[in-house]
């Protein structure tokens, strides 16, 4: 059976060829894909790890973001009262929460990616591209989770979904992509670059507050708007709470300007990563 | 078509001086380089791992990469295994590629065995329903079947050690490229990995294999590649490049001679010629543990009438003497020695010097006075290999063994079925039970 394989397989064999690193674009998408069962082994593994030896496991997923709603609805809603475009405060928040926080983890997480794997990384290889992938890709499993007291609420609040619910994926796709793309260039910086896991916490934290996550965009004047978009979060927020609710306005052109942002962010980032890719074994 | 799985061509890596050794720089560094460097690299600090390197290596060859330290083995090594890339310079490869740069790759310690199979099944390259397939023939090399569902932080390391080996054991690549990993670890069992290896090599496959350790290459290769300063300096045969490597080393090689003009000597005794050789005659660099070697000892005697003895000093890599032999032979022991040229040759046995190289030191003395009329240091190395065959003093122990010798001893058993007080004293008194 064996030389069976041999023979089948010298039939045509795959051909590698190792050359020095050639031009501004070498990402090969084709490869990555074959290596596809290797980024569901990374995903596997992080929430694996994520809740070994935790008393309530992936329940943390859900208790995070529901606590962090109860904060914020007491001290942004009830306290100083600011406004929440007509939707209860526990959904304002939650529905707000819900894409910060998977985009937050999955940032910190494609962030740390290349560092905490360099073990691997300098053993063996795979396209690197794999870990800040599976890193956001993971992050998804807990925001499913998350996900599930939204189901509650909405019943509760006689909050029936329209149509808007279609786009919903769109909006999620836009945070992955954009968790991804911000994730690059902080993963691949990190490997050269200690400082930058010290400046992620900050860089985090002050985004949340340049995202409508504790506050509604209303409060941004609508000429500013734009600029406002500059933050894909925003958009991808705004773009949350309205396809899961159908209250409020659809994100106008803030939404282009934030589509356009994140793939400049996601391409360059492609590009930044795969530069320091080819010697990311010899820094990091 | 050319047959070659792995070309080679003009690969070289350079690397700023500094940048290798840079884990993680601070922002503040880099600014601060910047500064003072002006932005500008010079080429003066740029050093080149690897240069100028060119091979080929045909399909079920199995060839050794062997060096000194900083030779640029392992940074070719990591350049074919695509960890990192060269600088100038390309290389192809023909099959499935599975590099083995470490034991364990990829083991996460909260995980249990079994999850820890399939991840870094799936990070060495095998895929799930390879892994899948392979789970309990991996489990089973690796004897951990009762502890597969425990996570490996509280496996011995013995255990972990197992398990990583029987993942990386049970990959089929086509082309393996392996460093070092196998000349560390627990023993019965690596045995077991080196025997999968080759059956490994023997289905066709081709091995680059990466060591320090001229007794493993040796063990392992047919070919080797001796790398120096980052270039291929020779490529051949495994004993022949191994001996070159050795001479390099220690300067000498297994057969040294001299013109009468410049013979170490007095004006009694002149040395002319040492080898190291083998029964049948040809001299060598490199002798089987289980096959005699001889050292002819060939000098002239230009003043006759005296007594000498000819000894023979074997010293081990670290410089330690393993052993000194002087001259018995009866016939000439208290015979003052004639003119002429004389050949002495003392044979160490097989199964009697451990693996390694073995350097050695020539004197001549006329003991009734001690008079050393000639002594050599240094003078020729040979290496000591054993093959695992099974029948030397190893058996089947194929891990790390210390001690400057390695006989093959004799064991015997004594064997009683029944375990009590009174019948051990009985057999203890009547010598029933100890058999010769």
């Amino acid at each position: 059976m064996s030389a069976a394989n041999t023979t089948n397989v010298l039939a045509e064999p795959p051909v590698l060829r190792i050359t020095p690193p050639q031009g501004w674009w070498e990402v090969d998408f084709h490869e990555l894909w074959q290596f596809r069962e290797l980024i569901y082994f990374f995903v596997w593994r992080d929430i694996k790890v994520r809740y070994k030896q935790t008393a309530i496991g992936a329940a943390w997923a859900i208790l995070q973001p529901a606590l962090t709603m109860i904060v914020f609805s007491l001290f942004f809603g009830k306290l100083a009262k600011m406004p929440t475009e007509g939707l209860p405060i526990l959904i304002f928040y939650y529905s707000g929460l819900l894409p910060w926080m998977y985009f937050a983890n999955s940032l910190s997480g494609a962030t740390a990616a290349i560092v905490q794997n360099q073990g691997v990384i300098t053993k063996v290889y795979f396209p690197r591209l794999a870990l800040p992938i599976s890193a956001v890709v993971s992050g998804l499993v807990d925001f499913a989770i998350g996900f599930l007291l939204v189901v509650p609420l909405m019943i509760y609040y006689h909050i029936r979904p329209g149509v808007s619910l279609l786009l919903f994926p769109a909006f999620l796709f836009l945070a992955v992509l954009m968790a991804l793309g911000a994730g690059l260039w902080l993963s691949a910086m990190n490997a050269l670059y200690r400082d930058v896991r010290y400046i992620v916490p900050f860089l985090v934290q002050f985004w949340m507050f340049a995202s409508p996550v504790a506050y509604a965009t209303s409060i941004v004047p609508a000429k500013y708007r734009w600029i406002y978009g500059l933050n894909p979060m925003a958009g991808v927020i705004e773009g949350f709470r309205w396809s899961l609710t159908g209250r409020g306005d659809p994100p106008g052109p803030m939404i282009i300007v934030s589509v356009l942002v994140t793939l400049a962010v996601f391409v360059t980032g492609l590009i930044y990563f795969q530069k320091m890719e080819s010697t990311v074994a010899d820094v990091v | 078509m050319s047959d070659a799985v792995i070309r080679v061509e003009g690969i070289g890596k350079r690397y700023q001086i500094g940048e290798r050794a840079q884990q993680g720089a601070l922002l503040r560094d880099v600014i601060a380089g910047a500064f003072r460097r002006n932005g500008k690299r010079s080429s003066r600090d740029a050093i080149w791992a690897v240069r100028d390197v060119s091979f080929e290596v045909k399909q079920g060859e199995v060839v050794g990469l062997i060096g000194r330290n900083g030779a640029g083995k392992s940074t070719l090594l990591k350049i074919l295994a695509r960890i990192t890339r060269p600088t100038v310079g390309h290389a192809e490869l023909h099959g499935r590629i599975a590099s083995l740069l470490e034991v364990g790759t990829g083991f996460h310690a909260e995980l249990t065995g079994r999850e820890n199979v399939f991840l870094s099944g799936a990070i060495l390259g095998m895929s799930k329903a390879e892994i899948t397939r392979k789970f309990d023939a991996i489990v089973a090399f690796a004897e951990v079947e009762r502890f597969i569902d425990t996570p490996i932080k509280h496996y011995s390391s013995g255990m972990g050690m197992r398990l990583a080996f029987a993942v990386a054991a049970h990959l089929e690549p086509e082309i393996l490229l392996v460093d070092e990993v196998l000349s560390v670890g627990d023993a019965r069992f690596q045995k077991k990995c080196l025997g999968k290896m080759e059956e490994v090599s023997r289905g066709g496959r081709t091995i680059l294999f990466v060591s320090h350790s001229s007794a493993a290459v040796t063990r392992l290769c047919s070919r080797c590649v001796l790398l120096n300063a980052g270039r291929v300096e020779q490529d051949g045969p495994a004993y022949e490049v191994i001996g070159a490597y050795l001479r390099d080393l220690t300067v000498t090689s297994a057969s040294r001679h001299w013109d009468l003009a410049d013979a170490p000597g007095d004006s009694v005794v002149r040395l002319r010629a040492v080898r190291a050789r083998k029964v049948d005659g040809t001299v060598s660099d490199a002798f089987d543990i289980r096959h005699p070697i001889g050292i002819d000892v060939v000098f002239d005697v230009l003043q006759g009438g005296h007594l000498l003895a000819p000894n023979v000093h074997f010293f081990s890599e670290q410089d330690v003497n393993l052993f000194i032999t002087i001259d018995s032979d009866p016939e000439w022991r208290y015979t003052p020695r004639p003119v002429g040229r004389y050949t002495s040759t003392v044979w160490i046995p097989g199964n009697f010097l451990a693996e390694g190289s073995v350097v050695v030191r020539v004197a001549i003395t006329t003991l009734a006075n001690m008079n050393i009329r000639l002594d050599k240091s240094d003078l020729i190395a040979f290496q000591v290999f054993d093959s695992l065959d099974g029948d030397s003093a190893r058996g089947d122990y194929a891990g790390h063994l210390p001690g400057l010798v390695r006989p093959l001893l004799k064991w015997s058993t004594a064997y009683e079925p029944e375990r009590n007080d009174a019948s051990l004293l009985n057999s203890a008194v009547s010598d029933e039970y100890v058999q010769p």
